[in-house]
């Protein structure tokens, strides 16, 4: 069985240049091929795609950066180590616990960030940050994506009660802010663990986040997945699918799915954005990553603490987070104008 | 009509009703340890932890559990377990000033994001158009209490312009003083959404822009200011409204404890965030049920006045 895509919902018509392209015997190029296309030609999306692959080549680098350049560990102390600045020695943090300031290139690569309270390296804190956040960042949209798809095609394909009771929890779920629904389980979960029964996960397991923020942020995937479905389910693709006999579950996984791809495409970037700010949001209020673990929410949280003496500790961890999450915002934005002009993505703050 | 709104009505109450025991499962059967050991305190002999769960009822079936806290939720007699004062009083005490953040930042939010989506749509395409589009998206990239504590740091610390946190009542230390203590909260809480609704408002303005009675209102020979503001703006506001809606209904509901964190404005959403950390289980039922019952009310309060809005969404 070939698998359709309906040119209505899948991929938006040409510019006028690219129908010139196709008037004068360039054939062969799909819809995807415009897309991407157009994707390459957007001067401001690449660029910033680009700085987002670079934060995580950067993030993967953290061990290597650590063993031989800080020669430290990311949750190592250094509370009364020295260091040699300029042929000067100084102590990693004063007397009166103020850690030191960020040394650049003076210290041979330590310290390059200063220090935190604990004398750890923030440099090195912060790379291996970088890799929890951006681990739950893209797992967490990732499992997010499953469970939304799942739903949306089941309420959307099954309608009747079905969809009822899908979309009423929906509702309930909507009905939460966020951050509070999140705070609640991260704290809970966080004490006592998580039993699934063929796997269990222990209270300061990233894992934790992880799935609560996946879960979490299935609704602004859900929603429109479902509205998308109602809509394919009319269409004559579908109705010539049943008369050759189709099951449902081939229907939904041959017809229908390769046709949400746009939209799942459309939302990524930005669901994988929110889910790094929403990481970041419950590790300061104490419910997601859990020290000595870092993550930038965990280091912002103890950053903010220290502001009045240390203010690097909270301006570094920011500044990476806002450089992550606007590099996907604005290459989410190319990804979405390359596949579809006219739509909008709405994802609740 | 009357029927919409009541079978809305009934929505929302059941909605409720799933959230609260949603809340309340997640505190009970999630293994998170018994509250009457932690209340117990540090030196525990049995018999005290057996008195406790006797005295507070942990020791009935759940079904029961539910039903009492849910009862005292609503007379107002909730009683928090760690520090044992009433849930239903600080919940009111901290509700002026969630009210007093929410309503100004949404106010500051909802007049400067029209401005400014109105002034990229008319520009569409060209640089100042780009750039404002890129400093928007700045905007909603921020973690807002990242921003909030480094505006504190630099305006309130540094250069000593604000107030380094707190709230002031009006009655104690003046209108002047209470304006002065919000408005880095207000603006702090504003640039977020102010980057959410600047493209909202942008992209359904160009939306409206191509509609057949714009082309009618330029061809009856109107001014282009005219035919923006009052054919196109006006209509690409509804989805805004919607919107702001929804979102204002979020943030009286607690959604703001970043910023009520960060600025330690002690409204409900700080009172939240404190009781959760000692696993306080009454406050944050009663929190949570008080944000989804703003959420859920602004969302059938929308749905009603979209509704008289635009007659062509059938009530159904």
């Amino acid at each position: 069985m070939t698998t359709h895509q309906d040119p209505a919902t899948a991929l938006p018509a040409a510019d006028p240049g690219e129908i010139e392209h196709a008037a004068t015997g360039r054939t062969g190029a799909g819809p995807w091929h415009l897309a991407a296309r157009r994707l390459r030609r957007n001067r401001v999306a690449l660029p910033f795609g680009a700085l987002f692959l670079l934060l995580v080549a950067i993030a993967l680098l953290a061990p290597a950066f650590g063993e031989s350049v800080a020669k430290t560990g990311p949750n190592t102390n250094h509370l009364s180590d020295t260091i040699t600045v300029r042929g000067q020695e100084r102590n990693v943090v004063e007397l009166d616990g103020v850690p030191i300031g960020p040394q650049y290139l003076a210290a041979k690569g330590r310290y390059m960030l200063g220090a935190d309270g604990n004398g750890r390296d923030v440099m090195v804190r912060l790379l291996y940050g970088a890799r929890n956040s951006l681990f739950i960042g893209l797992t967490a949209s990732l499992i997010t994506t499953v469970l939304a798809v799942t739903v949306g095609l089941l309420a959307g394909y099954y309608r009747g009660p079905v969809d009822a009771v899908i979309s009423r929890t929906l509702d309930s779920l909507w009905a939460f802010p966020p951050v509070l629904i999140g705070v609640a389980l991260g704290v809970s979960l966080a004490l006592g663990g998580l039993d699934l029964g063929l796997f269990q996960v222990r209270g300061n397991s990233l894992w934790i986040p992880t799935l609560i923020i996946g879960v979490v942020s299935v609704v602004y995937l859900a929603r429109p997945i479902r509205g998308q479905v109602l809509s394919l389910r009319e269409k004559e693709f579908v109705e010539a699918a049943r008369a050759h006999g189709a099951s449902d579950l081939q229907i939904m996984t041959r017809e229908l799915l390769p046709n949400l791809v746009s939209t799942v495409l459309t939302f990524l970037p930005v669901l994988v954005a929110n889910a790094i700010l929403l990481e970041a949001a419950l590790s300061f209020l104490g419910a997601g990553v859990q020290p000595p673990d870092p993550s930038w929410g965990t280091m912002l949280a103890n950053g903010v603490n220290l502001l009045i003496t240390s203010p690097h500790l909270t301006i570094a961890p920011g500044a990476m987070l806002v450089l992550t999450v606007l590099s996907l915002n604005v290459f989410g934005d190319g990804v979405r104008d390359a596949l579809d002009p006219r739509s909008r993505v709405k994802i609740g703050t | 009509m009357a029927a919409f709104v009541i079978r809305r009505l009934l929505g929302m109450v059941l909605v409720l009703f799933a959230v609260s025991v949603l809340v309340f499962l997640i505190f009970t059967v999630i293994p998170n340890g018994d509250p009457a050991y932690r209340m117990a305190g540090k030196n525990v002999t049995p018999q005290v932890v057996e008195q406790i769960r006797k005295e507070w009822g942990f020791d009935q079936n759940l079904f029961v559990q539910y039903t009492t806290t849910m009862k005292k939720l609503f007379s107002g007699n909730l009683i928090s377990y760690e520090n044992r004062v009433n849930v239903v009083e600080e919940i009111i005490r901290g509700l002026p000033r969630t009210f007093a953040l929410a309503i100004g930042a949404a106010l500051i939010w909802f007049v400067v994001g029209v401005a400014v989506g109105l002034f990229t749509a008319v520009r569409a395409g060209r640089w100042p158009d780009r750039v404002v589009t890129v400093i928007a998206l700045v905007g909603i990239s921020m973690p807002v209490f990242w921003l909030g504590a480094l505006a504190s740091y630099y305006l309130g610390y540094k250069a000593n312009i604000f107030p380094n946190g707190g709230y002031a009542e009006i009655a104690d230390e003046g209108f002047l003083s209470w304006l002065h203590h919000l408005l880095l909260p207000w603006l702090v809480l504003a640039t977020l959404f102010i980057g959410v609704y600047s493209r909202v408002v942008r992209s359904s303005m160009l939306d409206t822009i191509n509609e057949d009675y714009v082309r009618t209102a330029r061809a009856k020979g109107l001014s282009e200011r005219r035919v923006l503001i009052r054919h196109v703006l006006r209509n690409s506001l509804i989805p805004v409204v919607t919107l702001w809606g929804l979102d204002f209904g979020a943030i009286l509901g607690g959604g703001a404890i970043l910023t009520e964190t960060v600025f330690d404005l002690q409204g409900i959403g700080q009172y939240f965030a404190e009781s959760i950390k000692r696993l306080d289980v009454p406050p944050v039922m009663a929190v949570t049920m008080f944000g989804a019952f703003f959420i859920v009310a602004f969302n059938t309060f929308v749905d009603i006045v979209y509704a008289l809005l635009d007659p062509r969404i059938r009530l159904e």
